[in-house]
């Protein structure tokens, strides 16, 4: 046993965090082997001729692609293109889904006036509008800023309107016991309450925030990592789609990162977010 | 002039009166114990002096500074101990007070821990130095010690005597547990029906666990809940 363990009140997480520390270390480094030995494999097969360059170069040739790419400013550009519509697309909607969410949450009456539309727009695939949303934007920005809203919208309401109604009546109850205004309660209970409802709610908006990007980018867009892919495939470079995927898969991997990264920070009390706890 | 003065209160749910005309008065420093069957209205009376629940006829007058303690502690699980002792309070203060009341209840070393790690007696200590920190003139105690263990329950009850004669707020406990009413009150009182069907000063002599007098008003009590032993 450590002694920082013993220091302070100890607490049952905090004992109970050294021992899985341990263990999680060799664990994680081994989960690393088989990816890398795939990445290895790929690369000797690729440059031993066993696989054709133009169905899939070595991952080395991608990476200098990348480089090449990053030298000229044109990956940058696109790149930053692409965030900036992700990250427009995404507080358009998740602040739209929060506070209508947060209305339907609180007052019946909005639940009468807003639900039952959220829920007939929410059956249609959101990407079976992408013709219509072509028709209306036409080819330009805001078409793509609203397919992405439109796909980060409904998970941040549903769950923030089911954050809402999990509340425990018995808090709010003991908030007006200690004189807290209406507004207290809210700020101090209810959306605290919520919180880690709503969290879900962005990380499952974030996973469909790039898949809307996705698709707005490879339909009539000038910049960004989707048209290159598009524009690659005009000219058959191989080496340039893998690394949009590689890009779009890192991407997601970083925003989830940062999602996660959130929720344990947010969400600190939770006993099943805790750095301590059983999550990673 | 009384702390708590309820004249002729009445509350109905529907077709049902759960408080019949009923009357209550409590003095400063007063520690009133409550007993009665579920269902005879005692947790009514306690939420209408608590001002969750209003009354549909009588009057009833109750102080400003009024606290309530819970059969469950409602610590909210994302403020650590010492933010949830000191809900409601003004900042600049809330930390110096927050950390004297937990003193009072022996958790100051708990001050930043989160309440999921608080055990049951713990969580509940925290509970009342959360009633207690707002210096109520009015303490409502509403089964509080029901659901912890009988150890834990015997320290809470030393605890809680302690603390309201050094306070001095006048006290309402709801109860099932005649021991525990007898140990602590100064007055019992059962419920029957909505209404107050007996009162009982307890003498100095009944405080005493297995004496005489315990033994007497312990007896009677049951008696009067229907409970034959």
């Amino acid at each position: 046993m450590s002694t920082t363990a013993i220091a302070g009140p100890a607490t049952a997480a905090e004992t109970g965090a050294t021992p899985s520390k341990k263990r999680a270390l060799p664990y994680r480094t081994i989960s690393w082997i088989v990816p890398v030995l795939l990445l290895l494999t790929w690369e000797l097969l690729a440059r031993t001729g066993v696989i054709a360059p133009n169905v899939l170069p070595a991952p080395s040739s991608v990476g200098t692609t990348a480089w090449h790419l990053t030298e000229t400013g044109e990956l940058p550009r696109h790149l930053w293109e692409s965030l900036k519509r992700a990250a427009v697309g995404l507080f358009i909607g998740a602040g739209v889904g929060l506070v209508l969410g947060v209305l339907t949450g609180f007052s019946k009456l909005f639940e009468a006036l807003i639900d039952r539309n959220i829920q007939i727009v929410r059956a249609i695939p959101f990407l079976a509008i992408l013709p219509l949303v072509m028709v209306w934007f036409g080819v330009g920005e805001s078409g793509r800023f609203f397919l992405v809203a439109l796909g980060t919208l409904f998970p941040i309401y549903l769950n923030t309107v089911l954050g809402i109604r999990q509340v425990d009546p018995k808090l709010v109850e003991m908030g007006r016991v200690a004189g807290l205004s209406k507004l207290d309660i809210v700020r101090a209970i209810i959306l605290p309450g919520a919180l880690p409802s709503i969290l879900l709610g962005l990380r499952l908006a974030l996973t469909n925030a790039w898949l809307a990007l996705v698709i707005a980018e490879t339909v009539g867009a000038p910049a960004g990592i989707g048209f290159m892919a598009t524009n690659a495939r005009e000219f058959l470079q191989t080496d340039v789609i893998v690394l949009v995927i590689v890009l779009y898969a890192l991407i997601g991997l970083t925003t989830d990162l940062i999602a996660r990264a959130l929720e344990r920070r947010l969400l600190a009390w939770h006993p099943n977010y805790a750095p301590s706890g059983g999550r990673k | 002039m009384s702390t708590v003065l309820a004249e002729k209160i009445t509350r109905r749910y529907g077709e049902r009166t759960v408080l019949h005309e009923l009357d209550l008065a409590i003095e400063r420093g007063e520690f009133v114990a409550l007993l009665g069957k579920s269902g005879c209205g005692k947790t009514t009376l306690l939420r209408a002096l608590a001002g969750l629940d209003p009354v549909d006829g009588g009057t009833l007058a109750v102080p400003q500074r009024r606290t309530v303690v819970f059969q469950e502690h409602r610590l909210l699980p994302w403020w650590k101990v010492w933010r949830n002792v000191a809900i409601g309070l003004p900042r600049s203060t809330a930390r110096a007070k927050a950390q004297s009341a937990l003193e009072e209840v022996g958790l100051s070393n708990h001050a930043d821990a989160w309440p999921v790690t608080l055990s049951g007696g713990e969580a509940q200590r925290v509970a009342l130095a959360r009633a207690l920190v707002r210096e109520p003139e009015l303490l409502l105690l509403d089964e509080p010690f029901a659901a912890l263990d009988a150890l834990t329950r015997i320290k809470m009850h030393g605890l809680v005597r302690d603390l309201t004669s050094r306070h001095r707020p006048a006290v309402l406990l709801v109860t099932h547990d005649v021991d525990e009413a007898v140990l602590l009150a100064d007055r019992v009182l059962t419920m029957r029906e909505g209404r107050i069907a007996a009162v009982h000063e307890v003498p100095a002599g009944a405080r005493e666990r297995g004496s005489a007098p315990f033994a007497a008003l312990r007896g009677t009590l049951l008696g009067e809940l229907g409970v034959t032993e």
